[in-house]
């Protein structure tokens, strides 16, 4: 077999390293995933309405978002905010802010997608039956509506999980920084390191988006 | 009809209102004082808070790197660990890039960049450099199958690679705006690239590609020395005096210690051996 290099995972405090840093992308993505959740179903809500208003504020909003790239409304958020407003706002705390500010956006769209796509005999049938705006909600949109966000927002997610790589440019310390300071560490005694630090870092992006994967088709089979 | 609307709009507004709360919320909570739109932290606002924060590479081996045991070393960490010590206050060390080491220091997030930083007229518009503690040209690495000695010979298809924010970057864009080049934001990342034949050569600071061609066989410094030869020295952030005035003291006492060859044996010697000691190194602040 081939020098990988994987060996230099077991110098010292590298492997704990390697997942302290898995643990950090983890933590931002999770964080800015509960924040974006219930405000983007808020939001999905919202850009439901007709009110020309809501309308145009919540495009510009989602427009905002998907022309910006993660960089740019990183480095705007990290650096900008301390140029213009003096706020010295933490390297991860800029990051959940970027992430649920773009999770928000994204899961907003999802969820109006999924409620529209709900059919209007649902509304009037729960209606001809009697029950009040809130019941036809709650009881009869809202479950319907979950089960097909669902894997809409492991997708979303998963995608998350991956952007976090962009963190390590404002000097947060995030899975694949740790991978890049190990093979610079030992570049003369472990010129292969790349490949297998590399390798691991897949297969740990790999077992974290895969085990939301099966949480998620768990939970499709309950609400079933 | 307008009440349904007006309902509507209230709730979007509280809606709206809440988010903004918790926005501000969270950054408000970490808000620096600074009415007077002076971003830097003084010599004595150092002192007072026990902490110095120092910006280096985390990824730029043997200057600044984070070892098995994920303590930052290097050439730049040896000098940093010294400061602080001299100082007596505690060491933050934080991850830099080279695209961002100045945004870095103008935002005050960190109090100095001890990062290879190359002294350049550009750079001294826009942060305050101390004395020069290295120096530091341009060079040119290639795989030897193929090896650039000069930039003319390049053809239309040949990029070049070179590492964002660095000098390599600006004196490439002034004085070959023909040459193709590919930009890479992080070390390890230019070195896979070059290592994948993404491009014929890598130009970088001389001792990177020297560095480079002793460690990886099968490249070859084409053009050991381009332009001017730069400095290296530690940058604060411009008009932080009190700051700048005691890392020159500090240097040149330090001269007559000769630390910084100390510090070359202890941290570059392994990488460039003996024979580069009086090329590279800058005792007491006085270049030539």
């Amino acid at each position: 077999m081939p020098d990988l290099g994987i060996d230099v995972l077991w110098k010292g405090k590298n492997l704990s390293r390697l997942l302290g840093g898995l643990w950090i992308a983890l933590r931002i993505s999770f964080v800015s995933v509960l924040i974006s959740i219930p405000l983007g179903i808020l939001l999905g809500i919202v850009m439901t309405w007709k009110n020309p208003i809501t309308r145009a504020i919540t495009r510009i909003y989602l427009e905002i978002v998907r022309i910006m790239p993660q960089l740019v409304l990183l480095f705007l958020v990290f650096f900008g905010t301390t140029r213009v407003f003096g706020w010295n706002v933490s390297a991860e705390l800029s990051s959940i802010l970027v992430f649920s500010f773009w999770g928000t956006a994204e899961m907003g769209d999802l969820v109006r997608g999924a409620i529209v796509s709900i059919p209007k005999h649902q509304y009037e049938s729960a209606a001809a039956l009697g029950m009040s705006r809130a019941q036809i909600y709650f009881d009869v949109i809202v479950p319907q509506t979950l089960r097909r966000l669902l894997p809409l927002s492991i997708n979303l997610i998963t995608r998350m999980i991956k952007t976090t790589s962009l963190v390590m440019m404002i000097g947060v310390v995030e899975v694949l920084k740790v991978t890049q300071q190990i093979i610079e560490a030992n570049r003369t005694t472990s010129p292969n390191a790349a490949f297998g630090l590399y390798g691991t870092v897949f297969v740990l992006y790999f077992l974290a988006c895969w085990l939301i994967g099966l949480l998620a088709k768990y939970l499709e089979k309950k609400w079933e | 009809m307008k009440t349904r609307k007006q309902k509507k709009l209230l709730a979007l507004a509280t809606t709206m209102a809440l988010a903004a709360a918790i926005l501000t919320g969270c950054g408000g909570s970490k808000a620096a004082s600074n009415e007077s739109g002076k971003v830097y932290r003084t010599l004595d606002e150092i002192k007072e808070s026990g902490t110095i924060n120092i910006g280096v590479f985390s990824d730029k081996n043997p200057f600044g790197y984070v070892d098995e045991n994920g303590e930052y070393q290097g050439y730049d960490v040896y000098f940093g660990n010294r400061l602080a010590e001299d100082l007596g206050v505690e060491i933050n060390y934080v991850s830099t890039e080279a695209a961002s080491r100045i945004e870095y220091l103008q935002t005050g997030k960190v109090d100095l960049i001890l990062a290879n930083f190359t002294v350049t007229e550009e750079r001294a518009k826009e942060v305050d450099f101390a004395l020069p503690y290295m120096n530091v040209a341009i060079g040119a690495v290639s795989p030897d199958s193929r090896v650039i000695t000069s930039f003319d010979e390049l053809g239309a298809e040949d990029a070049v690679i070179v590492i964002s924010g660095t000098t390599a970057e600006t004196y490439m864009i002034e004085n070959y705006p023909n040459v193709t080049l590919q930009k890479y934001d992080a070390y390890a990342q230019a070195k896979t690239a070059l290592e994948n034949g993404n491009g014929v050569a890598w130009v970088n600071d001389n001792t990177e590609v020297l560095a480079f061609a002793l460690q990886n066989e099968g490249y070859t410094v084409g053009i050991p020395s381009l332009g001017d030869s730069d400095t290296i020295a530690p940058a604060v952030a411009k008009g932080n005096t009190t700051l700048l005035d005691w890392i020159n003291e500090e240097i040149v006492s330090l001269g007559e210690e000769n630390f910084f060859h100390a510090n070359y044996e202890a941290t570059l010697a392994s990488t460039y051996g003996m024979e580069y000691i009086e090329e590279l190194v800058i005792e007491g602040g006085a270049a030539e």
